[in-house]
């Protein structure tokens, strides 16, 4: 039978991250409580003071607290930030996929599905009849846009809200697609989000 | 004011300013636990709740609690008891209301020639009075942990009763050096006894006779097994969130909103006593019935009415301060393991308290001879 040694716990062997025997002070407990007070007082009075002078005195660069109160508020997102795919439009506003199927190829989720069909200038040959994501199966890898030979896609939006009810909600058209622009400072999305259909307001 | 209607209204008024202030404060506190908590940990805190886009810094999220609770399915277990699992909450609640009657919140006034103690009842044995109620609140649990016919739930009623003796014990010898010093169990007259100087012989009469200085280790004993009977973190065995959730396991809807509402009561009451009889009470250093008369020599006299409501004031902030102190405590420390607490009850608390009489009849015996 094993002792219970005097922090009640039964012995144990010497472990580096669970020291077994606590210094007289840390025993004692009330330095090392009052040590904690301190610290949580600390950060209460700070942010109090932070927050009133935000509110009452107006200074802005004063933030009693990390929080971003994300829906009404944005943190910057960065300028590589993979989000919503968007495909590139020519000054005609077709688009400048030419269909070679790189990025259906490439898609390791199988995401992609390109049909098609004959562009009206035969020095462009293909175009795209049907341009679907499934953003269900997305894994949002990149790869479509680093094998596009056209820099035809890309997935500079800043749209990281979509959601459905449906798994079909979650296929994005060519249509959605190509309407799509890029994002603006700080990443904010310049263009509205595509409501799929089973999630417009009746 | 005369007559029947004078003496009902003097009998009522203090009840029912009691009545107005630990309710609305009790209520209150939740807000103040979601803010001060996230204020310490450099977050917001609840603040989404509006009525037409006003939001008033969170504090209509009690409203919302209010009414979520009462909109909620009211459970009963099949085979609960069913008297019992009704009136385990309304017993909780009831007692931790009851025990703050005795508490002091300011000296007397005199109305229409008559002379109205300010608290709610007048009781000569007010100290013995709060510990019988706040330990017959454990009764609330033990009988929620019994009714709901739930292996958990019991567990948890029985550490709560547990803890409650645990908590109790080392509550009334803590405050048997209070009872010393001023030599009365009347909360009233303890209050008073704090006005008066601390050693004038040695300080003059710069520091006031509170029982922080009179008794300090009473104090860190009494508000260490206060915080106990609250039953909050760091003593919360009997509710044990991450192993057994405890004796309200099986309550939803208001009957919990009550036990949750107990604890923030009984909050108030420990935060109520320990400014009855550590901090002075009601008493304002310096300030007498006929004014302030400073130890420098410096008079300022006050219409009685004045002093009286400096006197509330104060007692009402040095309640509010304390609360915030329990809050902080709350939300810095990590809880005890059930075996840790009455550890530190029987093996730290009890003998520390039992010592603390002893020095105190020594010191007494040798200041007064």
């Amino acid at each position: 039978m094993r002792m219970a040694s005097s922090n009640g716990r039964p012995d144990m062997e010497a472990n580096a991250r669970y020291p077994r025997r606590l210094s007289l002070r840390q025993r004692f407990y009330v330095v090392e409580v009052l040590a904690g007070l301190g610290l949580t007082a600390r950060h209460f009075f700070g942010n109090m003071w932070r927050h009133t002078l935000r509110t009452v005195f107006r200074v802005k660069s004063a933030r009693g607290a990390v929080t971003i109160q994300y829906p009404d508020e944005r943190r910057p997102y960065a300028l590589r930030l993979r989000s919503l795919h968007r495909l590139v439009r020519r000054e005609d506003g077709s688009p400048r996929c030419v269909a070679c199927m790189m990025c259906e190829t490439v898609c390791p989720a199988h995401c992609i599905y390109i049909v098609a069909t004959e562009h009206p200038n035969p020095e462009i040959e293909k175009m795209p009849e049907r341009f679907d994501i499934d953003l269900g199966k997305c894994v949002f890898c990149g790869y479509c846009v680093e094998a596009c030979p056209e820099d035809a896609i890309r997935m500079d939006t800043g749209i990281l809200e979509f959601s459905s009810y449906s798994r079909g909600g979650m296929i994005y058209t060519k249509e959605m697609l190509l309407a799509l622009e890029p994002a603006g400072k700080d990443g904010v999305p310049t263009s509205p989000v595509p409501i799929p259909p089973d999630r417009q307001p009746r | 004011m005369s007559g029947v209607v004078g003496e009902v209204l003097a009998r009522f008024g203090p009840v029912a300013f009691v009545m107005f202030v630990v309710l609305n404060l009790g209520g209150l506190l939740t807000w103040v636990e979601r803010k001060q908590s996230a204020i310490m940990q450099d977050r917001i805190g609840a603040n989404r709740a509006s009525i037409f886009g006003i939001r008033i810094l969170g504090l209509l999220h009690p409203l919302a609690d209010a009414i979520k609770m009462l909109t909620k399915e009211d459970f009963m277990p099949a085979r609960a008891d069913r008297l019992l699992f009704k009136l385990a909450p309304f017993v909780s609640v009831f007692f931790a209301l009851a025990a703050f009657a005795s508490i002091p919140f300011g000296d007397t006034i005199t109305v229409g020639g008559r002379v109205i103690e300010l608290q709610a009842v007048t009781l000569n044995v007010g100290i013995l009075y709060v510990l019988a109620m706040l330990s017959l609140g454990v009764y609330g649990l033990m009988m929620a942990g019994w009714a709901s016919a739930n292996n958990y739930a019991l567990l948890g009623g029985q550490r709560a009763a547990a803890l409650m003796i645990s908590a109790e014990v080392a509550i009334g010898a803590s405050l048997m050096g209070i009872v010393m010093v001023y030599g009365s169990l009347d909360m009233q007259d303890i209050a008073r006894g704090q006005g008066a100087p601390l050693l004038p012989g040695m300080f003059g009469a710069w520091i006031p006779a509170w029982g922080i200085f009179t008794q300090p280790l009473a104090f860190v004993l009494f508000l260490t097994a206060g915080i106990a009977a609250t039953k909050r973190i760091p003593f919360d065995t009997p509710e044990g969130e991450s192993e057994i959730i405890g004796y309200f396991v099986e309550y939803s809807g208001m009957k919990f909103g009550m036990f949750a509402m107990a604890d923030f009561l009984e909050t108030v009451v420990i935060a109520g006593m320990t400014t009855a009889l550590f901090l002075g009470g009601w008493q304002v250093p310096y300030l007498a019935a006929a004014g302030f008369a400073f130890p420098w020599g410096a008079t300022l006299s006050l219409p009685p009415l004045v002093v009286t409501a400096l006197q509330v004031g104060a007692f009402l902030f040095k309640v509010v301060v304390m609360i915030w102190f329990l809050m902080l405590i709350r939300w810095t420390l990590p809880r005890f393991r059930y075996d840790q607490a009455m550890r530190l009850g029987w093996m730290g608390l009890f003998p520390l308290s039992i010592l603390n009489i002893v020095v105190t009849g020594l010191v007494i015996l040798a200041v007064r001879g």
